[in-house]
């Protein structure tokens, strides 16, 4: 039957490409249905423009300290027109990358909005949903409404930001991360609400160009999910750079003018407090897509706004799956990758271990980076088992020193019974790109003794994590 | 484009097996679902069904050749118009075999995945080749695979390492979960907490976990070297026959064996089964059943598991599993081997029942159509050879079983009574326990119990 395939994705974001991929890879005959853009928020308006984005700013902090380097950078200046359109260039490259994918791997593309009827049927109809502007062009030779069959279901939706009550964005004083990847003026000032990996590296962003920035944290603690020490030294180096931030702070209601918004803001040790800018982002997070999904028809359990899913993909409905976003945290692009292929293994019966959270790494590329995996320190604690911690700065570090990047921090922490590495946590340059040492460690079930015994390339940052380990067993040879 | 037939995988351990008949042959015309092929591993045979249509173009791998790799192309599909010629032609199998070196189960998934195997005999087969290695777990089965490059280094990571040696644990006897049966955190934590399987002993290569190491026996090579080229035909093993050998090398190595014998007087037990069978309806000039003597040995074999239920056991490592049904396996010889399918809770059925079971399981097996399940567990085992006149022999058992029983031939026999000389009908058992769950005087009682029953045959219907 034309319209009967062993596999159908919902939703053509990382988790659902991904997916597709590895069924056709695995044989299968396989449609995807994406309903606004190829390749998901990740590539168009989510993980990659920001980076592009966050890119430039670099580029332009290197101007900026270039006398310090013996350079003379003469006269510079950022012009934000051409810096979000490379970003929508980059973005729009990736958009075109997965519809080559697709076609490369024989993957139908269903263009539409795609609701499950019953198990194993699904209906494509028309697109509901108004789509984030610009929109890159959809693409070509695409099949359309109808009703699809397929034994397997993924339900990839992905996410949309998250909405406080009162606090609705307007896509004009209040922003959310689209409006925000894509300013058509730089403003003055700007407020941010949220202080997760988005919010934190929109601060980042925006303050490089000179932007007046308050960060609002609900929490004591800005990137609440990072290990408390790391999140501290972030913060104050991001003071240093001339970010505000209010931590234990409310935003209960904003005002708005034409041309800016005011935050009105509850203090947890008491009192209140405003902060008028020109723009509110608000960055409080983001909602799974489970509506108008036919989830609840068919049965599919979910559990705090997320389809519940058992480590491989599996929901509660047979022949129904879920990954990424749409199937809870981390909500990570990484995650909803390995997540499809530990799914799509699963539906062709191959032996696979289910997804570990406990080894999923979190980056958020703001200056300084912070890049993590495993248990935060007090986490580590919290079970009650005796651990190692070892820090190592990266004052100690030739490699550091001559990059001009003497500031940053490496923390590794380990069972002190068994050896084996439970948390790193990483801030500093590079750090993103160090971070995979760890984790295929951690993967690989290495213990403190392997990494010992692991040579690093000198001059490197990577040195750094192996200082770590040594710290950790109070043999650190550079500090 | 000519579609390439590629050796499916009947599990995802599988790496190669014997392609052992074509059901077509070039120039044949076939539609999506005809069976084309039959391939064969350690203990199933498995027809390749065609997902596609179009004329074969070429047959790459000749009919009874061995060791052909996973998704090796077996064969080439023409679409329409399209000639031989375009088909790619493939280098000669088995070489070809092993077209990249892609990763076990990748290539077993591209097969499956593919559509080549009936939708369940994949997962049949998969359990039957875990069956086939040992009597682990199927990553067991994985795990085997690696001392078979010459060495019997142990793949574990560092932590397993570790975390098995503080617990005291020989790191080569847990079976690895991770990539390539690497053993990781997981199994070992399993292996500690009793959960996970502890590898049995792989003959021959492995040392046991008692740290002796078990014999090899002679090689190819010193075997032929003692006999004159011309004096003799030479049958490769085929995958039915190395399964035998390694489980009952296995078994004689690893298990303890002690044997207990008995004469059972089975007058009143042959006149219940002519009663019977002089009682069954008569359709078409045929009676609807014919009970034989093994299905009363059977069924009284059953209840004295049942009776004494400490000797309904199962070896499992560091604990005893004591069964609640009497799931009774019954060797069936067939052309080049033997099977053991499993009459499942046997105690709960009827003398026709079994009877009907056997001969269908026993006609099956013939056919090598069994399914894994239906050969797989069981916690006992019958062996009768008294069709051939054999008054008494010793069975090996058959991993995991607790048990196996040797059933000889009925036969008239003379015997004392209050010394008077008389005669009567005897027939003798050897019962085979394993001496790790089942003691002596255990396996006595149970072997009593069985006389007991077959002695006095109305107790079955207790
Ligand atoms: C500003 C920002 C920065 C980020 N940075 C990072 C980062 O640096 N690193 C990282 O790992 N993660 C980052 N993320 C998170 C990352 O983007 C997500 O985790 C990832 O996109 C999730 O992938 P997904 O496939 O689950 O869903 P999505 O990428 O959201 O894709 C879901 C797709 O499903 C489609 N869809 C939804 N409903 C339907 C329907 N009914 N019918 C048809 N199609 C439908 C949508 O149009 C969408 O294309 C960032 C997110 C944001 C917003």
């Amino acid at each position: 039957m034309a319209n009967s395939y062993d596999l159908i994705v919902i939703g053509a974001g990382p988790g659902g490409y991904i997916a597709a991929i590895r069924g056709a890879q695995l044989g299968m005959k396989v449609a995807i249905v994406e309903r606004e853009h190829m390749a998901g928020i990740c590539s168009n308006w989510g993980c990659i423009p920001t980076k592009a984005l966050l890119r430039s700013a670099e580029v332009y902090s290197h101007m900026e300290h270039a006398a310090s380097y013996g350079l003379n950078a003469g006269n510079y200046s950022a012009d934000i027109t051409a810096v979000v359109q490379r970003s929508r260039g980059i973005a729009g490259q990736m958009n075109n990358g997965v519809q080559f994918l697709m076609k490369k791997n024989k993957v139908d593309i269903i263009w539409g909005e795609a609701k499950l009827t019953k198990p194993g049927e699904i209906v494509v109809g028309k697109i509901t949903k108004k789509p984030v502007e610009p929109q890159h062009p959809p693409p070509k030779n695409t099949l359309g409404e109808g009703t699809y069959t397929a034994k397997n279901i993924i339900v990839a939706t992905g996410a949309r930001p998250r909405v406080l009550p009162g606090i609705e964005p307007d896509s004009d004083r209040i922003w959310t991360y689209f409006e925000a990847m894509i300013p058509r003026t730089m403003p003055k000032s700007l407020a941010i609400m949220g202080s997760g990996a988005i919010g934190i590296e929109f601060a980042s962003f925006y303050r490089t160009f000179g932007v007046e920035v308050t960060v609002i944290e609900l929490l004591p603690q800005i990137l609440p999910v990072e290990d408390a020490e790391i999140a501290e030294h972030v913060r104050k180096r991001l003071e240093k750079r001339g970010i505000k931030f209010l931590t234990d702070a409310k935003v209960t209601r904003v005002d708005k003018t034409a041309t800016s918004v005011t935050a009105h803001i509850e203090l947890k040790g008491g009192g209140t407090q405003q902060i008028t800018a020109n723009h509110l982002i608000s960055a409080v997070g983001v909602q799974c897509n489970t509506e108008n999904l036919g989830l609840e028809g068919l049965g599919v359990k979910l559990e705090r706004g997320a389809i519940v899913t058992d480590g491989f993909g599996r929901t509660n409905v047979a022949g129904v799956w879920a990954i990424g976003d749409v199937a809870g945290p981390p909500m990570l692009a990484h995650k909803a990758e390995h997540e499809a292929v530990v799914t799509v293994e699963t539906i062709a019966g191959l032996h696979v271990h289910a997804l570990d959270k406990s080894k999923v790494p979190g980056c958020t590329y703001c200056d300084p980076q912070v890049a993590s995996v495993g248990m935060t320190e007090a986490k580590a604690r919290e079970t009650g088992r005796e651990i190692k911690v070892g820090k190592f700065p990266f004052i100690g570090n030739g490699k550091a020193i001559a990059l001009g990047e003497p500031e940053g921090l490496v923390k590794t922490i380990f069972d002190a019974k068994t050896g084996e590495l439970i948390g790193a946590h990483l801030v500093g340059a590079e750090v993103t790109e160090l971070i995979q040492g760890f984790v295929v460690a951690m993967n690989l079930e290495t213990t403190e003794e392997d990494l010992i015994h692991t040579i690093f390339p000198h001059p490197t940052l990577s040195e750094t994590m192996k200082e770590s380990v040594l710290a950790a067993y109070g043999r650190a040879l550079n500090v | 484009m000519p579609i390439n037939i590629t050796m499916p995988a009947l599990s995802p351990t599988m790496e190669e097996g014997t392609l052992a008949k074509w059901h077509v042959k070039e120039g044949d015309t076939v539609s999506s679902g005809d069976v084309i092929a039959e391939i064969e591993t350690d203990k199933a045979t498995m027809e390749v069904e065609a997902v596609d249509e179009g004329k074969i173009g070429k047959i790459v791998v000749a009919e009874g050749t061995e060791n052909v790799k996973v998704n090796a192309v077996i064969a080439v599909l023409l679409q329409d118009g399209e000639s031989a010629d375009a088909a790619p032609a493939p280098t000669p199998a088995p070489k070809a075999a092993a077209p990249e070196p892609a990763p076990k189960a990748e290539a077993a998934a591209t097969a499956e995945a593919g559509g080549l195997m009936r939708e369940n005999s994949a997962t049949q087969a998969g359990a039957a080749s875990s069956s086939a290695s040992s009597s682990a777990s199927s990553s067991a089965s994985a795990k085997a695979e690696a001392p078979s490059n010459g060495s019997d280094r142990t793949f574990a990571s560092p932590l397993a390492r570790r975390l098995a040696k503080d617990a005291n644990i020989e790191i080569s006897t847990i079976p690895g979960s991770g990539p390539h049966g690497r053993v990781v955190k997981a199994d070992v934590e399993a292996a500690k907490s009793g959960k996970g399987a502890t590898k049995a002993a792989q003959a021959p290569t492995p040392a046991s976990p008692g740290g002796a190491t078990l014999a090899a026996g002679m090689t190819k090579a010193q075997v032929l070297g003692l006999y004159p080229e011309d004096s003799y035909a030479l049958i490769p093993n085929d995958g039915m026959r190395k399964t035998v050998a390694a489980r009952l090398t296995e078994a004689k190595q690893t298990v303890p064996h002690f044997y207990l014998t008995l004469d059972c007087r089975i007058d009143a037990l042959m006149e219940a089964r002519e009663q019977l069978n002089a009682a069954a309806a008569v359709k078409d000039g045929k009676p609807a059943y014919k009970l034989s003597v093994n299905d009363f040995v059977m069924k009284a074999w059953a209840h004295a598991l049942i009776k004494v239920p400490a000797a309904n056991a199962t070896w499992a490592g560091d604990a005893i599993l004591l069964h609640k049904h009497a799931d009774v396996a019954v060797a069936v010889a067939v052309p080049g081997g033997l099977f053991t399918p499993v009459v499942r809770s046997c105690e709960t059925k009827s003398l026709r029942q079994i009877s009907e079971e056997v001969k269908d399981l026993a006609g099956r097996a013939r056919n090598k159509k069994l399914a894994p399940h239906e050969y797989q567990g069981g916690s006992t085992a019958v062996s009768n050879l008294g069709m051939f006149g054999i008054k008494h022999f010793a069975a090996v058992i058959n991993p995991p079983h607790g048990t196996i029983l040797a059933v000889g031939a009925g036969e008239e026999r003379v015997y004392a009574d209050k010394g008077q000389v008389k005669i009567g009908q005897f027939m003798t058992v050897t019962l085979s326990c394993d001496h790790r769950s089942v003691d002596g005087a255990l396996g006595a009682e149970l072997l009593a119990a069985f006389k007991a029953i077959v002695e006095t045959p109305i107790m079955m219907l207790a």
